[in-house]
């Protein structure tokens, strides 16, 4: 039985609304069977009926589960051609030359999924930006989903990851490949660090950063939650700070305080004041 | 735009077939790499070329180099599509003169990618919806 009734649909919206403040639409009745039914086979139940009342009584490893298989885990590296050509070109050269004397680069990739983005950032600094080799570099990846924050930090791709998206000249000089999988270089995966962190919750006490990725992850969001995470991101932007949004995303009408930039294809926002 | 699928699998000869159909690219076919040559040598010359790796009569690594002697072909990208996953071999792929390096199993939005990586890419629909996709061939 792997159909979900209209009342299983509806109790599982109101829980990923409250959980992690993702806005299941009506017409996403065939994603919550495509993606729970690979948990209602692991769990061993027989149907997405079942996975409901078990969050019901307050079943904890099924309610990971389930908000795991129904975040949206979709990437790819060097997602999308126009923010990482900007990355390159306009905010990495501006956000470096503003850090020269402090030696210091922060950058948080804050809906990290499986890590694929801060990897590629990590690839980009270490390919094309010798200069800050020697410098304290922070590079931060965060996701509410417990699998994927582990699948980031053991750094193993399957061939039909690690075909998305990444130039044949990274594979050979990032990557090795081990018992089937691609394994990220060790050099790489130590400059890194992969936390869980629910956007939507309330934050705790952290760092600032030079540059926030916070890309394809509002538009799962209400317009209030939307509001609070940018204004968040916003105090946790350092002075020449950039924020990065995905490409159907933008602050406007939802916060003030950064300037939007257009640059080759996208908008990058920097936060005024700078 | 012109691609070249050589493979001596028919299957996975078709699965490109489509594939690369689906993004208005007309699509030849060769089942080895002499037959590849042959291909290319009657022309158009392709845009890309879809290499597999291990084949009869010339195999991909033979056919790139081969490729790469002539230079009226420098303009057509090569991408290796094969299970061949050593690392020595893909940099051996990629010295000899292959552009790009697909390996399988794949999805069609990786091949989209890939030709985007090449800087080919087709302006028709996408690969697939993104709701699957995945070809495990």
């Amino acid at each position: 039985m792997t159909t979900a009734t209209t009342e299983d649909f509806h109790f599982l919206q109101q829980f990923l609304l409250d959980r992690s403040a993702i806005v299941l639409s009506e017409e996403k009745h065939y994603l919550v069977e495509t993606r729970l039914l690979p948990v209602v086979q692991r769990a061993g139940v027989g149907s997405i009926g079942e996975l409901v009342r078990a969050i019901r009584r307050g079943d904890r490893d099924v309610e990971v589960a389930v908000v795991d298989a129904m975040t949206t885990n979709e990437t790819s590296w060097f997602r999308d051609a126009a923010p990482f050509e900007a990355l390159r070109k306009i905010v990495l050269p501006e956000v470096i030359a503003a850090n020269v004397v402090r030696r210091k680069l922060s950058i948080w990739s804050a809906a990290c999924s499986t890590g694929q983005e801060l990897y590629s950032v990590a690839m980009i600094l270490d390919a094309e930006f010798s200069e800050v080799a020697s410098w304290k570099l922070d590079l931060h990846g965060t996701d509410l989903s417990t699998t994927v924050v582990d699948k980031a930090r053991s750094g193993h791709f399957t061939a039909l990851e690690i075909n998305r998206g990444l130039p044949a000249s990274h594979l050979v000089r990032y990557f090795r490949h081990e018992g089937g999988h691609y394994v990220i270089a060790d050099a790489l995966r130590s400059k890194v660090r992969f936390e869980l962190f629910n956007l939507a919750k309330p934050w705790p006490p952290m760092q600032d950063y030079d540059i926030i990725l916070l890309r394809n992850v509002l538009i799962y969001f209400d317009v209030a939650t939307k509001a609070k995470v940018l204004e968040e991101a916003k105090a946790h932007l350092r002075p020449s700070g950039y924020l990065l949004l995905g490409t159907a995303e933008s602050p406007r009408g939802l916060v003030e305080g950064f300037h939007s930039m257009p640059a080759g294809g996208t908008t990058i926002y920097r936060k005024e004041g700078a | 735009m012109h691609a070249l699928v050589v493979d001596d699998s028919r299957a996975m000869r078709s699965l490109l077939r489509q594939i690369l159909g689906r993004l208005g690219i007309d699509v030849a076919e060769a089942a080895d790499g002499r037959a590849a040559i042959d291909a290319v040598v009657a022309g158009p010359l392709p845009d890309v070329a879809l290499v597999d790796w291990h084949m009869p009569v010339m195999d991909g690594l033979e056919l790139v180099t081969e490729m790469r002697r002539h230079k009226e072909w420098r303009h057509m990208a090569i991408m290796m599509v094969t299970t061949e996953s050593e690392h020595e071999n893909m940099v051996r792929a990629l010295l000899a003169g292959a552009n790009e390096y697909l390996i399988k199993p794949f999805s069609a939005d990786a091949v989209l990618e890939k030709l985007s990586l090449l800087g080919l890419a087709p302006e028709a629909t996408p690969a697939s919806d993104h709701q699957g996709g995945e070809y495990l061939p």
